[in-house]
């Protein structure tokens, strides 16, 4: 298959920062597709925003938000087929809701219950959401493994921030999957920042989609802040990877708008005017003046979609501070397929503790 | 910035200087004053320089000693350990941070191969005196990976000495001590305390000794064992004993490994009885090892079977009910009454 860019230096664009289209649209996408991809990144952007505020107000806990993010994992939400599995990082709200992950679960999942990571739908094989940085990769690794070895017709998509690749899984999982040729693509959101590292501390390297070419597979960099160019690069990945001609690795540049999590803050490590001109290019505004230009969204619609948004995500928080407790039992449960005679009296104990912590004792 | 400035004025290494500070910013002082004292100390984590850590535990040190001894690495654990083990070959005394124990596991090959045999294995030829810091333990409402205490991993590895301080003093003194150790040490700082209460330090740059427990108060009924956070919620359920008429005997171990035996079993000689508190998982751990070692060496100084109080063998529950999983004060009460009930 021919690679999608001429190297890995060339930044693959359609929608430039002022909502222009510098070249066609890509063949698999219509145009009317692009509403679809707006009106996901709006409803990601509303709840990342309500996330936020539940954390202000102690009803979760601390939280990584997408802000400015959104359109490499919405992106990715819109290549992948359903049978295909994601293995994801924090930041990975727009794949995860498009793969039928509801948003009460991502809730439970940043509000301390375990409960969060049960998926359905087309999730329901992906990974749980993953703390230890770059583990995943391995991991995805190890799936499309399998997929290859049942000649099966699917591809495993990872993720993670440009600091994870600064990992031993980030190259181990890439090496591998150049050697086996594997159905497999990595995406790296690099939004610049690691915590309060920056990308520049990470690798010496001019890009990290050129870390491809050292292992033997395609690597595309992408204007992470156009979603089309995403969507494009994650398309052609899984196309050839679905056809069994191997892995890519995909570097989408976007910037952290927010802080690293709730519990950080950006200011004691970055500069207020690289925050305010990373802006000028977030994802969402440019996509909305291509819209209206095109007649394809109009103020109104606009209107009535931040609407519906609000009153889903409303109904998704209420949903999830409704929840009854889980049962004390299933921290135990879960351990074994079978719960060994070994634990039954700590689970006993457990139980019992539990009682009087919830009576407040 | 502004507790910094004034935490490090003044740090003329021969004035010693009395400072009022919480267990993390005794960290911070101490790793000051090691730096100061020692141009082989340098320190190396993730987000430790222009940030000064997560919870500011390096606050300040890059800009007093410089990118060059205050490095900020990429993203990797594997590296963090394996790059301290060899610049520790070569004397430099490398203070890595491990952002949270939960992030440690990468690590583990340099610090189990490596770091705790570089001595043994070359005969004494290398060596490896490197620090590895890590916050530790849970209650503080974390992510999952946050929250763990998975020190008996170390502490089963010969070669390395594990150590948990449980107050700002011992936090200072300990880790100076650690940093001067001419072997590796694993420095676990108990993040749900790194706040919690101020104690005026003494920043003279002299050390507490490892491998020593300390007896936080003196009793005569039994004997509570602890270390790290818990720590805090033994010395209150001592307290409430005491009201009640039972004199406990506290004992912080603070030296996990290599363990200092003798303070808690001449305490339990004259207690008869003990209790051991830890937050980590009940089996294969450390508060075993001290129960084992009572019933080898001090059986017939007990009255009582001894007792353990420990988080559950699970993984430490998501924050939502990471409370059922802690032990409690009243946990330990009930504990010591149902051993001091035993005929
Ligand atoms: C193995 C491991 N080490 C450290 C951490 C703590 N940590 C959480 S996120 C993070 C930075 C990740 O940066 P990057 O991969 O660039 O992703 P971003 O958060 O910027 O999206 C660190 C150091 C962790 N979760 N796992």
């Amino acid at each position: 298959m021919k690679p999608l860019t001429n190297s890995f230096r060339d930044k693959l664009q359609f929608l430039n920062e002022a909502g222009e289209l510098i070249q066609d649209l890509p063949r698999h996408l219509k145009v009317n597709r692009l509403v679809d991809f707006y009106q996901t990144l709006v409803m990601i952007r509303l709840f990342d925003k309500k996330a936020v505020a539940l954390q202000r107000t102690g009803q979760i806990g601390t939280y990584a938000s997408c802000l400015g993010q959104e359109a490499v994992s919405t992106g990715i939400g819109f290549a992948m087929q359903s049978t295909d599995v994601l293995a994801n990082y924090y930041r990975d709200h727009g794949a995860q809701y498009l793969r039928g992950v509801k948003l009460h679960q991502m809730l439970q999942y940043w509000g301390g219950d375990e409960r969060g990571n049960v998926f359905e739908g087309d999730a329901k094989e992906d990974l749980p959401n993953c703390v230890p940085i770059a583990t995943q990769i391995t991991h995805a690794a190890g799936i499309a493994s399998a997929f290859k070895l049942r000649h099966q017709k699917r591809a495993v998509v990872a993720t993670s921030g440009e600091g994870a690749t600064s990992r031993g899984d980030f190259y181990e999982a890439l090496n591998l999957a150049g050697v086996w040729q594997l159905p497999l693509v990595m995406v790296v959101n690099n939004n610049h920042w690691a915590i309060s590292v920056p990308r520049e501390l990470q690798t010496a390297s001019p890009n990290i989609a050129a870390k491809g070419q050292a292992v033997g597979i395609e690597g595309i960099l992408v204007d992470g802040n156009d979603i089309i160019a995403v969507q494009t690069a994650v398309h052609h990945a899984l196309e050839k990877a679905h056809s069994g001609k191997g892995a890519t690795l995909i570097e989408a540049e976007t910037y952290r708008l927010c802080d690293h999590t709730t519990a950080d803050d950006a200011t004691r490590y970055r500069d207020a005017n690289e925050v305010n001109q990373a802006w000028e290019k977030e994802p969402i505004k440019r996509l909305q003046t291509f819209l209206h230009h095109q007649g394809l969204w109009s103020p109104n619609q606009e209107t009535e979609w931040v609407q519906h948004c609000q009153q889903h995500i409303e109904n998704e928080v209420e949903q999830y501070l409704n929840m009854p407790p889980q049962e004390p039992g299933d921290f135990f449960d879960y351990l074994y397929e079978e719960l060994p005679y070994a634990y039954q009296q700590q689970r006993d104990q457990f139980i019992a503790k539990a009682g009087g912590v919830q009576h407040g004792h | 910035m502004g507790i910094n400035e004034q935490l490090h004025q003044n740090d003329n290494a021969s004035l010693s200087q009395t400072k009022i500070v919480t267990l993390v910013e005794a960290v911070n002082l101490a790793l000051y004053r090691a730096m100061n004292d020692d141009e082989n100390v340098v320190v190396l984590g993730e987000d430790v320089g222009t940030n000064g850590g997560v919870f500011r535990a390096t606050l300040g040190l890059k800009e007093t000693f410089g990118c060059t001894r205050v490095m900020d690495t990429p993203l990797a654990e594997t590296l963090i350990a394996g790059v301290s083990v060899g610049m520790a070959t070569q004397g430099l005394r490398p203070v890595a941070e491990i952002q949270f124990m939960g992030f440690i596991y990468a690590a583990v090959e340099h610090l189990i191969s490596h770091a705790a045999r570089m001595r043994n294995r070359t005969r004494g030829r290398l060596s490896c005196p490197m620090v590895l810091r890590a916050p530790y333990g849970g209650g503080i409402h974390a992510p999952e990976h946050h929250s763990e205490s998975t020190e008996a991993i170390f502490a089963h590895t010969p070669g390395l000495r594990v150590v948990i301080p449980s107050s700002p003093t011992r936090a200072y003194g300990l880790l100076l001590s650690a940093i001067q150790d001419p072997d590796p040490v694993i420095f676990l700082e108990p993040k749900r305390i790194y706040r919690m209460v101020k104690q005026e330090i003494n920043d003279d740059g002299i050390g507490l000794p490892l491998d020593t427990c300390f007896t936080l108060k003196e009793g005569t009924d039994i004997t509570l064992v602890s270390w790290g956070a818990m720590v805090h919620e033994t010395m209150q359920a001592a307290k409430e004993l005491a009201q009640e008429g039972i004199h406990a005997e506290v004992i912080d171990v603070a030296s996990i490994s290599p363990l200092d035996m003798d303070t808690i079993l001449m305490s339990v000689r004259k207690t008869g009885r003990c209790v051991i508190i830890q937050e980590a998982t009940r089996s294969f751990g450390v508060a075993s090892e001290i129960s084992s070692r009572l019933a080898e060496e001090g059986l017939l100084y007990l009255q009582a079977p001894v007792a353990k109080v420990t988080g559950f063998d699970t993984p430490m529950p998501y924050f939502k009910n990471e409370q059922i999983y802690m032990p409690t004060v009243n946990d330990i009460k009930n504990t010591v009454k149902n051993t001091l009930e035993f005929a």
